[in-house]
């Protein structure tokens, strides 16, 4: 079996939750939508996550939906830890 | 020692506003209006002679061994069966009444065996009574017709029936019978089976489960309840045959499943005897299932590992070591590895079956000891959206009933849930219910036996395409607003009357109508009408859910969106109605309240709130992360990756619960230190490199928090066989990294608990034994707890209605996997079934079936029976095949108890869009015929085999 498509990439399946989260809060609350993702990955995401986002973010965003674009600005940015 | 006796009434005690008053033996006693005179009496210190009469079931009126008088009216009425009026004169203790009673017994007698092992053992009603009413001799001798004697006048004697030792558990006898038929009762009216009939007639007549069947093949389904009730030695526990009677008892909770149900162990010395469920028991009211009551044995299983392991490699075998070596090794190893690869290199995961003092302590050791916050518990791969959800909606994350709310509900609509398999003693008070006349609508994939058994049918059922639950639950909103059946004036003073207007307007939207729904759920149309006026209007109504509900992609927004119904409706905040989570594992609920999640600490504080924060920095004397940690998934990416080296689990087997076993194992093996703390070797442990061993729930005290939020007791019952309860390990771990952790009892945790957590600040263990249990939130407000919640407005303030859009799961059948499998689990196994299997409980479920429609089937030439390959777009495995209507044809359905099934493998990555709980519950699937196992299902056999290898150290000596 070459290709898994059940079994992402660490980077695939970060584009994918980012995605997730952006359709259901448009769907949810389509008023604050930027908002409510941006909070929602602050609140639940830990920051080697949200310094992979950014990394994707910073390579052109390829693959993540428009949403998630727009609402990465609002999105904390993780401190720099040493050692890791 | 001391003896728990409970106290039987002789009838179910009766709920009435009106009381009376009567005079029995010269006492003016008043009871409540439907009182039989035998338990008016019994509440009054009054003992009236019984053998067919208890208070778990309806009197009968057999035995005639309960006789009164009963001034100016003629006779001698049965008292069990005689209600209390007013100005009764009763006598229970008259000559007449005396030799009635002894020419009773008499007979009684003269048809029971002389030499009874159970009467000798003190296990039989009969030798009591036959004492208390005066019987000195039995004139009729036993010579003529009886049930006792094998042969009778030199040939078989028909009356004569074997022993029924069918069930592992229990054997029947039906020679000491003496037909008062409380057996068929308990399992009519506590149980629900109907398993049980009196055959025959007068003389002639027996009990016998199904039709004339042994008990294993009846429809009985071993909940024990028939042998508790039994007053003789006819049904008896094998254990009490073969060890004789316990001579002391405590009562503790059951680890099994979300119900909590109450026990006393019964027990000889340091052995358990029998469980026996307690009456007092707010959960489970004195009844039990086949778990609880008899699958206890995994606790003395020889397979426990009793000394801590060490091994360097997981290829290398198992070296056992001292316990201080084990700490030192461990304290080195996290130390080494937080040093080289960073703080956040480690982590730990704490157990759903673990107490709420053990929870805490991983949490606590992980927050304060490691300096992070990368902890988890397995309770995300079950429930996890619930609490999301409920939390966005209401503003707390838990169920809003006690159990008891069920005996005032009118609609129930069970989601997603199989009550008779995984919470059989709340669906056992549920079928009581439903039996009074309450209705019920089923939302499930599959036709679950709720849907139609002996007196209990479904209005409705709606068979919906596994991952279509929010389309039809905002289909039924959609109903309910279009027709006009909502609860305006509830809503008005409860809930944010804009967000009501705003989400009103969206469940009309086209997409959200029945008709629309149909195409993508495979429901009717007019299904979903009538079960959307049903909830709506048919008085209290209730919804009770299950892992069908959050195991899905949209697992969050289905819990939103059940909340939704039940605001539109005003079902909430008050008995017999509410929303109501059905837990998994015994303490899924305490394992989240107890900070257990990454990005919450105790009684679901966010980390990042700075209040919280500080309360446990200056109790612990450390600065505390304000990120989140990482989830189990996220730590087995890290570990891939190859920041994340070490993790300390206890109590869980994650290999076995969490999604894509491959996945988990990748992680793990990239790891460079896994300590696994549990009672067996489980699966994960075949990747670990410490083994610490676990507690059983026997051998420690603590507390578990059920489904309903009842923080229940749990009492040491023994000595822990490995010498220490699971919390002194994590203590002795936080030690051996140098933190001064002092807990000389499991009631200072919980101090500490209280004193940190405003939702538990009045429990304390002082409490908790005064009232038997407490549901949180138990504070100022709360001295006593909270049953039901809601009752005057929502915690978060106002109720938030929330749009449900549907979202199809992007894992979609298609021509390679035209199927979609869906899982569950079924009544004598539990979770990955590392304890049942451990038992006689196998003889119920020996392997992992795969249910397939006919139609299904005989497209690919499958036969019940035959062995089949599931493969998905993650994995196969292979198991054998059974044909079923029970599911639509398109959908396959398995359990996962087994290990060398590995559903797991075939399950995929797809989760919960806000909390990451995985997807269990769809996945598209091919099933074609196979000979037998998968390569990778021998392999890991193979590996499992060597990596539970284990040199004995020689003692040194
Ligand atoms: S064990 Fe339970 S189900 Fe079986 S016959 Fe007895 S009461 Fe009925
Ligand atoms: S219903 Fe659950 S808690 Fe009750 S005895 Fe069975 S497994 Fe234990
Ligand atoms: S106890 Fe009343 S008739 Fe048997």
């Amino acid at each position: 079996m070459s290709h898994d498509p059940g079994f992402k990439s660490g980077e695939e399946k970060l584009i994918y939750m980012a995605n997730q989260i952006a359709d259901t809060f448009q769907a949810m609350q389509p008023h604050d939508a930027v908002n409510e993702t941006a909070d929602h990955i602050n609140k639940f995401w830990e920051p080697r996550m949200r310094r992979h986002l950014f990394e994707i973010i910073e390579r052109g965003g390829q693959g993540l939906k428009p949403l998630v674009l727009e609402a990465a600005p609002k999105v904390k940015r993780p401190r720099e830890e040493a050692g890791v | 020692m001391c003896f728990v006796n409970e106290t039987d009434y002789g009838t179910p005690a009766v709920r009435s506003d009106k009381t009376v008053t009567l005079t029995i033996d010269g006492r003016e006693i008043t009871a409540p209006e439907g009182t039989s005179i035998m338990r008016a009496a019994r509440e009054a210190g009054i003992v009236v002679p019984k053998l067919c009469a208890s208070d778990m079931v309806k009197a009968f009126g057999s035995c005639r061994l309960c006789l009164v008088e009963i001034e100016g009216r003629g006779g001698t009425p049965a008292s069990c069966t005689t209600p209390v009026a007013d100005g009764l004169n009763v006598s229970t203790q008259t000559d007449r009444l005396q030799s009635i009673r002894r020419g009773v017994m008499e007979l009684y007698m003269s048809d029971h065996p002389e030499d009874c092992p159970a009467c000798a053992a003190g296990d039989c009603e009969m030798t009591a009574m036959a004492e208390t009413v005066g019987l000195k001799e039995i004139r009729y001798g036993r010579e003529g017709a009886n049930h006792i004697w094998p042969a009778h006048d030199g040939g078989a004697n028909p009356l004569f029936m074997e022993q029924d030792v069918s069930n592992p558990y229990f054997a029947y006898d039906a020679s000491q019978c003496i037909v008062c038929s409380l057996c068929v009762r308990a399992c009519e009216e506590q149980q629900g089976t109907f398993a049980l009939t009196v055959e025959g007639r007068g003389f002639e007549s027996r009990i016998s489960a199904g039709m004339h069947e042994p008990f294993l093949e009846s429809e009985c389904v071993s909940c024990g309840a028939c042998v508790q009730a039994c007053p003789t030695g006819a049904l008896r526990e094998k254990s009490v045959i073969e060890m004789g009677m316990p001579d002391r008892s405590v009562v503790t909770t059951c680890a099994y499943c979300g119900v909590g149900c109450s026990f006393k162990a019964e027990m000889q010395g340091e052995e358990v005897v029998r469980m026996v469920p307690y009456k007092g028991g707010k959960a489970n009211r004195g009844h039990s299932c086949v778990k609880g009551r008899f699958a206890y044995g995994y606790t003395t299983h020889k397979d426990r590992i009793l000394n801590p392991m060490v091994r360097e490699k997981i290829t290398d075998p198992w070296r056992e070591v001292t316990w201080e070596e084990a700490y030192a090794h461990v304290a080195n190893e996290f130390r080494r590895i937080q040093y080289q690869y960073g703080k956040g290199a480690v982590g730990g995961i704490t157990s759903s079956r673990c107490t709420n003092e053990e929870t805490y302590l991983v949490q606590k050791l992980v927050r304060q000891g490691f300096g992070n916050n990368n902890v988890d518990t397995c309770a995300r791969v079950c429930h996890s959206p619930t609490g999301y959800g409920l939390k966005t909606t209401f503003g707390t994350s838990a169920g809003t009933q006690d159990f008891d709310s069920i005996e005032h509900a009118d609609v129930v609509m069970v989601i997603g849930a199989n009550p008779t398999d995984a919470h059989p003693v709340f669906a056992s008070r549920m079928k009581k219910r439903l039996r009074e006349g309450a209705k019920l609508i089923v939302v499930d994939p599959r036709r679950i036996d709720l849907v139609r058994m002996p007196h209990v049918e479904a209005s409705h059922h709606l068979p919906l395409r596994p991952g279509t639950n929010v389309a039809v639950l905002t289909a039924l909103a959609h109903v309910i607003v279009s027709e006009g059946l909502m609860n305006e004036t509830f809503i008005r003073e409860r809930c944010d009357w804009d967000e009501f207007q705003d989400w009103a307007s969206f469940v009309l939207q086209p997409e959200n109508s029945p008709e629309a729904v149909e195409t993508v759920s495979g429901v009717p149309a007019e299904t979903i009408r009538a079960a959307a006026r049903l909830y709506a209007t048919g008085g209290n109504a209730a919804i009770y859910y299950g892992l069908g509900v959050t195991e899905h992609s949209q697992g969050s927004t289905t819990v939103m969106a059940i909340a939704n119904l039940a605001m539109a409706t005003g079902n909430i905040g008050r008995p017999g109605v509410g929303v109501n989570p059905l837990r998994g594992q015994n303490n899924v609920q305490g394992s989240c309240d107890m900070g257990s999640f990454p990005h919450e600490l105790p009684g679901y504080r966010h980390i990042s709130e700075e209040a919280t924060r500080a309360i446990y920095e200056s109790l612990w004397g450390v600065k505390l992360d304000d990120e989140p940690g990482l989830r189990i998934n996220n730590m087995l990416d890290a570990a891939v990756e190859g920041s994340f080296k070490a993790l300390y689990i206890q109590g869980e087997d994650i290999l076995q619960s969490d999604p894509n076993t491959k996945h988990v194992a990748a992680g793990l093996e990239a790891m460079e230190c896994v300590v696994v703390h549990d009672l067996f070797l489980n699966e994960t442990a075949n990747y670990a490199h410490v083994f610490l061993p676990g507690s059983t729930f026997l051998e420690k005290d603590g507390t578990f928090t059920n489904a309903e939020r009842r923080i229940n007791l749990v009492r040491k019952v023994m000595e822990p066989k490995c010498g220490y309860a699971d919390w002194e390990v994590t203590q002795e771990i936080a030690r051996a990294i140098g933190k001064d952790w002092n807990y000389q009892h499991p009631s200072e945790i919980m101090a500490e608990i209280a004193a940190t957590t405003p939702s538990f600040s009045g429990v304390t263990y002082d409490l908790l034994e005064r009232e038997g249990s407490v549901q949180w939130p138990c504070n100022e407000k709360a001295p006593t707890g909270t049953p039901v919640m809601h009752m005057d407005g929502f915690v978060r303030g106002k109720g938030k209605f929330i749009r449900t859009a549907y979202l199809a799961t992007d894992e979609k059948s298609g021509p390679r996997f035209p199927l979609l499998l869906t899982t569950g689990r079924i009544l004598s196994q539990y979770n990955v079934g590392a304890q049942t299997r451990r038992t006689d409980n196998v003889m119920w479920h020996g392997e992992d079936l795969l249910e397939i429609h006919p139609f299904d089937a005989e497209n690919r030439g499958i036969r019940s029976g035959d062995w089949v390959k599931l493969a998905s777009r993650s994995g196969e495995t292979s198991l054998r095949a059974k044909i079923t209507d029970r599911v639509a044809p398109g959908v396959v359905y398995t359990t996962f108890h087994h290990p060398d099934t590995q559903a797991n493998v075939v399950t995929t990555e797809y989760a919960d869009w806000a909390t990451g709980c995985p997807e269990y519950k769809v996945t598209a699937v091919q099933v074609s015929p196979s000979n037998g196992p998968t390569e990778w299902q021998r392999e890991y056999e193979e590996h499992s085999r060597r990596s539970r290898r284990v040199v004995q150290v020689e003692a040194a000596e």
